[in-house]
């Protein structure tokens, strides 16, 4: 498939993805229920209307878009990694945004005590993990401050460990190191606060239940963001693909440059991160999907995959209510797994790209 | 000190680099001509690589390098990648990029950042392409070509820069005898146009077609002079242990293992 094919694609994420809105608005906790007939006729049966209404625009709507966001954020920031770092292997999480995060709702969660407690005691809603999303608005506010500023932090002490952005290898090992130490750190906290290992392992696992309009609008707003600032700095990233010397030669401030896709990458997972915990492999997935139907401009990369990993969270958000309803599968441990194998199809497939030409 | 004349393209003078803690330049002062080739040879560990990089501006270093009269480091990044074109050895793959997308990457240097690319670009780099042959193939992933297809891409964002000093290390590196032909005629064309060629070459035969060769030995340059010159093949000669020679064939020079 060539660059003519870029309007194709896009256009087809966009409808797929306004199809899987409409039919994660009617998935819930009895399954499939059709939620659009009374909204779009409302005088047939006023009641079942207004419920209708209810339900999908204070619950499942936000829930879906928010899911989508999520995605959406997760997806470009592993676009804006793999070119970072030029390894397909690399994901959102590689500059220790994610144990940051944790780091955070951890010690807030160990600081909470009781509160810890009383999120521990909703922590299984019809079966979902759910507890660190739910709570008192204060609480959450609380968590989802803490795994920003978490990961924001993490990222930094990356940063600040590889002594700037001039050596990518610098900039992936001190990641390796800030995750692993940060983990263990997550690790001590929860030692010492048993209370908080539910809620923990809810945030661990990921999930879009409480996602609100607020929290949505946030992710639509940031990702509005960052997916500008990422198709801007798409032909910083086409550069390096050619090497650190070619990009250099082409007059590219490298410097700065990767000042600010770094800044992209922590805002875009460090807002994913706090609204929905960790999700995995969407954002290491969604680029190779991609990659794997178009040959494309970093630029172009950025916007696709930032809609395929939308559609993939919405579609794995989704599928999540519906297996095993009224129970509700973590969305983390979904993605995970059909993330995993989906990578693992396509290591196989085409071992090529994956061992960066040497197979 | 004096500013360079106008037909120097480029002047180092007292260049020491290093990598790591291993000192490889040590102390090289040089001129090139400004619209004439020179070819840099020397034995593997010479230094070449890295003589061309500090040209570049892609390595630190001590001592002074001046483009076409100006000091390297005080040019802004843009100015100096307008002026100055690199193609490197074993570059990246970028396996994703069309080939249409990396020659256009040639052209980054002339756009506005916000910028799309200009008529001017699109023509610079079709020019580009069909100069090196990879026309056809615009529109083909670089990850679909052979190593001989991708280094004449390769060439074609070199090309497409439209700098007046191109800088080539190892530019025929999985070419094969006929697309070294064409590079040839690709190198010819562009010194017509008045463009400084400075490329490091292990072809010694190839290289023997230059204006100009900067022959070096353990981070040193040991003889500069017109490729032409008996003094040079003698120089060359040495600088390999006297296992070639070099011979005069079909008004070309040779250079043939002894």
């Amino acid at each position: 498939m060539t660059l003519r094919s870029l309007p194709l694609l896009i256009w087809s994420l966009l409808l797929g993805s306004l199809a899987l809105l409409v039919l994660g608005v009617c998935v819930g906790s009895t399954g499939f229920e059709n939620l659009i007939g009374p909204l779009l006729q409302p005088q047939a049966d006023p009641a079942a209307t207004v419920m209708a209404h209810q339900i999908v625009f204070d619950i499942r709507l936000p829930r879906t878009l928010g899911a989508w966001a999520a995605g959406a954020l997760l997806g470009l920031a592993g676009a804006v990694a793999q070119g970072l770092f030029r390894n397909p292997l690399a994901d959102p999480y590689l500059l220790g945004s994610a144990s940051g995060a944790s780091l955070g709702v951890a010690l807030v969660l160990a600081v909470l005590g009781g509160g810890a407690g009383m999120l521990g005691d909703s922590m299984m809603n019809g079966g979902a993990a759910v507890g660190v999303f739910s709570g008192s608005v204060l609480v959450r506010l609380g968590l989802t401050g803490a795994a920003f500023v978490g990961a924001v932090l993490a990222v930094l002490l990356t940063l600040a460990l590889s002594r700037g952005v001039q050596h990518t290898l610098r900039l992936l090992l001190a990641g390796v190191v800030v995750g692993v130490v940060l983990g263990a750190a997550t690790q001590m906290v929860l030692l010492f606060s048993p209370d908080s290992l539910q809620a923990m392992q809810a945030f661990m696992l990921g999930s879009t239940v409480f996602v609100g309009w607020t929290a949505c609008l946030l992710m639509v707003g940031v990702w509005a963001v960052c997916v500008l600032a990422g198709c801007l700095l798409g032909r910083v990233l086409d550069g390096l693909s050619l090497g650190e010397a070619t990009a250099h030669s082409l007059g590219l401030p490298l410097g700065s440059l990767r000042i600010a896709l770094v800044a992209v990458l922590a805002l875009a997972t460090g807002t994913a991160v706090a609204q929905t915990g960790l999700i995995a492999f969407v954002g290491l997935a969604a680029p190779h999907l991609v990659r794997s139907v178009i040959k494309t401009t970093h630029g172009h990369l950025m916007l696709l995959a930032s809609l395929m990993g939308g559609a993939l969270l919405m579609a794995a958000d989704t599928l999540a209510r519906w297996l095993i309803a009224p129970q509700e599968l973590p969305v983390g441990v979904l993605t995970a797994v059909l993330g995993g194998g989906y990578l693992l199809w396509l290591m196989r497939r085409n071992s090529r790209s994956f061992t960066g030409g040497q197979a | 000190m004096t500013s360079a004349a106008p037909f120097i393209a480029i002047e180092a003078s007292n260049i020491r680099a290093s990598i790591g803690k291993t000192e490889i330049l040590h102390g090289i002062s040089l001129s090139l001509p400004q619209g004439r080739w020179t070819s840099i040879v020397g034995p593997n560990g010479a230094g070449k690589s890295t003589l061309l990089k500090v040209i570049a501006g892609l390595l630190p270093h001590s001592g002074t390098v001046k483009l076409l009269g100006q000091d390297l480091h005080s040019l802004p990044n843009r100015t100096r990648a307008r002026q100055l074109a690199w193609l490197g050895q074993n570059e990246s793959s970028g396996d994703d990029l069309t080939v249409w997308d990396v020659a256009l990457l040639g052209r980054l240097p002339h756009q506005a950042w916000l910028a799309g690319p200009s008529p001017q670009d699109l023509a610079a780099a079709e020019t580009a392409l069909k100069a090196t042959q990879a026309w056809d193939w615009r529109h083909r992933s670089l990850g679909q070509l052979s190593g001989g297809e991708r280094q004449r891409v390769l060439l074609a964002r070199a090309l497409a820069v439209q700098a007046q000093v191109l800088l080539m290390d190892e530019p025929l590196a999985n070419l094969d005898p006929p697309h070294q032909a064409d590079w040839l005629g690709v190198v010819r064309c562009l010194l017509e146009t008045g463009v400084t060629v400075v490329s490091v070459l292990h072809e010694i035969s190839m290289a023997l077609h230059a204006d100009e060769m900067v022959i070096m030995a353990s981070g040193r340059i040991t003889h500069q002079g017109a490729c032409a010159n008996p003094e040079t093949h003698r120089a060359l000669e040495a600088v390999f242990d006297h296992r070639l020679t070099i011979h005069p064939l079909a008004k070309q020079w040779v250079a043939l293992p002894n």
